[in-house]
C-alpha cells in the first residue's frame, strides 16, 4: 500500500515539476500513437468503407480475416516489422528500425485492422435504403461513399478511440522495433516496463498514472464530442 | 470517385512524407547500434558513459539492452556495429566463427549468489559457487534462472555444469526469461535464490529481501568486454563508429569514470575498470 501512494505522490511531484525527461517521454508517446492512429483512420476508413459497400466473392472471408486481425498481438507485429526492417532484411534500405518512425509504422499496422472492422460494422449497420437515396437524389458514387462516412461518423469515433487506446497502451512491439532508446525512442509504455525491471517501482506506477491521464483526456475528448453530436 | 481517389491520393502522400522524413532523421547523424546487455544498462552505467561518447564523438548511439547472447545473435546478423557484453565462452566462439574483430577487456565486477535471509538451503557461509549449488539442488529449493540466454545465464550454466548437476526440468527450477532486474522481483516474491551481477542487486537492494549469500569465489568473476562487429561479413556495419566506441571504452577517462561510477550512491564501486589488463591477471 505504501509503494502505491508513494508511486501516487512521484507523479504528483513528475507532473507538477514538469520533468523533463517525462514530459519527453510523454509527448513522444502521444506523437508516435497519434501519427500511428491517423495513418490507420486514413487507410482503415476507406479499406472499410470499400469493404462494406462492395460485393464480390469471399467478402465473408476478409472480412473475417479483417476482425482476426482486429486482435492483432503487437508482439507479433514487432517481430515481423523488426526483421524486416533490419538492415540487411527486406526493408533494410529504410534504415528506420530503432527509431520513432518505425514504432509509427508497427502501431499502424495494429491499429488500421480495428479501424477498419469498425469501419465495416458502421458502415454496414447504416440503413440498408440510404445508399439508394442518396443516389436517387443525384449523387456521384464519390459524393454517396462521403455521406455515409459522415452518416456513421459517430461510431467511426469509437473506432479512434479503439485504434488510439490499442496502440498507446502496447508495450511488446514498441520496444521491439524502438529499442526503448533513451530521449528518442522511448515511451511511456517502454519506460514503465524498464523501470519496473530496474526496481524503481514509484516512477513506473506514476509513469503508468500518466499514461492512464493521457488515455482518459484523448478519450474524453472524443466521447464529448461524440455525444454531443448524438442525433437526437 | 472522385472523393475516393483524392482520400487514396493523400494515403500515399502522408505514407511518403512519413517514410521519408522518417530516414532522413535516421540518416542525419551517424547512427550506430551498440547491442549491449541488461546489466549495464540497468545499473545506470551506460546513462553516464553514453551521452559523454557523444558529446566527443558526434555519433548518435542507439543503445539496445538485450541479454549478451541476443547481442551477438545481433552481431552475427549485422544488426548491431559494436557489443559490449560478458560472457566469456560465448564470445570466445564468436570470435573464432570470425564475426567478430578485436574484442578487448573493458572491466569486471562479480556475481553473487542470493537468496531469502532465512536461507532454507543453508548456503550462508559456503565458501564456493559448486557447494553452493549442490546445497540448492539438494535441498530442493526454488532457484530462479534467467533462461534468456544472456551472459547470467550462461555463468549459471556452467556453475551447474560444474557441480554435475542438471537443473533443467527439475521441479525446483524455474525459468523467467526475463531481465537480471525482473528475476530478481521474482526470486523475492517467491523467496528463491538466484545468481546476479553484483551491480544490479546493488541498484535494486532497497526493494529486495534478498540477501547476498555466496560470493568471493573466482568461479563467479563477471568480465566485460567491447567487441567490434566484422565488417567483411555485412557491408553495412558502421566500422568507424565501432572503433570508435571501442577505443573510447578503453580510453584513460572512460576507465577512471568506470572505476568510480556508483561510489557515490552504493558507498563501493559497481564495476572494477580492467582495460589493457592481460586476462590472466584477473584469473581468466
Amino acid at each position: 500500500m505504501d509503494l502505491i501512494i508513494e508511486g501516487i505522490a512521484k507523479a504528483i511531484a513528475l507532473i507538477v515539476t514538469l520533468d523533463p525527461e517525462v514530459l519527453n517521454i510523454t509527448w513522444l508517446s502521444l506523437k508516435v500513437s497519434g501519427c500511428a492512429t491517423l495513418i490507420s483512420l486514413f487507410l482503415g476508413i476507406s479499406f472499410g468503407t470499400m469493404l462494406a459497400l462492395a460485393d464480390f466473392p469471399g467478402k465473408r472471408l476478409l472480412v473475417s480475416i479483417v476482425n482476426t486481425g482486429m486482435g492483432l498481438p503487437p508482439v507479433v507485429v514487432g517481430l515481423f516489422v523488426t526483421i524486416f526492417l533490419w538492415r540487411n532484411g527486406p526493408l533494410g534500405f529504410l534504415e528506420i528500425l530503432y527509431t520513432p518512425g518505425a514504432m509509427i509504422l508497427a502501431q499502424a499496422i495494429i491499429a488500421t485492422p480495428i479501424v477498419t472492422g469498425i469501419t465495416v460494422a458502421s458502415i454496414q449497420n447504416l440503413p440498408a435504403n440510404l445508399k439508394l437515396q442518396i443516389l436517387a437524389l443525384g449523387a456521384s458514387r464519390g459524393q454517396m461513399v462521403w455521406m455515409l462516412i459522415k452518416e456513421a461518423r459517430l461510431p467511426l469515433l469509437a473506432g479512434v478511440m479503439a485504434g488510439f487506446g490499442g496502440v498507446i497502451s502496447e508495450v511488446g512491439a514498441s520496444i521491439m522495433v524502438g529499442g526503448n532508446i533513451k530521449g528518442y525512442s522511448r515511451v511511456l509504455t517502454t519506460a514503465t516496463v524498464m523501470e519496473a525491471g530496474r526496481g524503481n517501482f514509484d516512477v513506473a506506477i506514476a509513469l503508468s498514472l500518466i499514461l492512464l491521464l493521457l488515455c482518459f483526456a484523448i478519450n474524453y475528448l472524443l466521447t464529448r464530442i461524440q455525444q454531443r453530436e448524438r442525433p437526437r | 470517385m472522385n472523393r475516393f481517389k483524392k482520400m487514396w491520393c493523400a494515403v500515399v502522400v502522408v505514407l511518403t512524407f512519413i517514410v521519408g522524413a522518417a530516414s532522413l532523421a535516421a540518416a542525419a547523424p551517424k547512427a550506430l547500434i551498440l547491442a549491449t546487455t541488461t546489466s549495464t544498462q540497468d545499473s545506470g552505467l551506460l546513462d553516464v558513459l553514453i551521452p559523454a561518447f557523444e558529446k566527443q564523438s558526434g555519433y548518435f548511439v542507439k543503445t539496445i539492452a538485450v541479454g549478451s547472447g541476443q547481442a551477438m545473435a545481433m552481431g552475427k546478423k549485422g544488426e548491431a556495429d559494436v557489443l559490449l557484453v560478458h560472457s566469456p565462452d560465448d564470445e570466445k566462439k564468436f570470435m573464432v566463427e570470425g564475426f567478430g574483430v578485436n574484442r578487448r577487456l573493458v572491466m569486471h565486477n562479480d556475481f553473487v549468489i542470493v537468496g531469502p535471509p532465512n536461507d532454507p538451503a543453508k548456503l550462508r557461509g559456503t565458501k564456493t559457487s559448486a557447494e553452493a549449488v549442490k546445497k540448492i539442488a539438494h535441498s530442493g529449493s526454488l532457484f530462479l534462472s534467467r533462461g534468456d540466454n544472456s551472459g547470467t545465464h550462461a555463468k549459471e550454466k556452467k556453475l551447474w555444469k560444474a557441480a554435475g548437476i542438471n537443473a533443467e526440468g527439475q521441479k525446483w527450477y524455474q525459468q523467467t526469461g526475463l531481465g537480471m532486474g525482473e528475476t530478481l522481483n521474482v526470486a523475492a516474491e517467491k523467496k528463491g535464490y538466484a545468481l546476479t551481477d553484483r551491480g544490479t542487486y546493488l541498484a535494486l537492494i532497497k526493494r529486495l529481501r534478498l540477501e547476498i549469500l555466496v560470493e568471493g569465489d573466482p568461479s563467479l568473476l563477471n568480465v566485460y568486454h567491447v567487441i567490434e562487429v566484422n565488417p567483411v561479413k555485412w557491408s553495412k556495419v558502421n566500422v568507424a563508429g565501432a572503433k570508435a566506441f571501442a577505443d573510447f571504452m578503453v580510453s584513460q577517462k572512460v576507465q577512471k569514470i568506470i572505476g568510480t561510477f556508483g561510489v557515490d550512491k552504493f558507498g563501493a564501486p559497481l564495476f572494477f575498470p580492467d582495460a589493457g589488463k592481460k586476462p590472466e591477471t584477473l584469473g581468466l
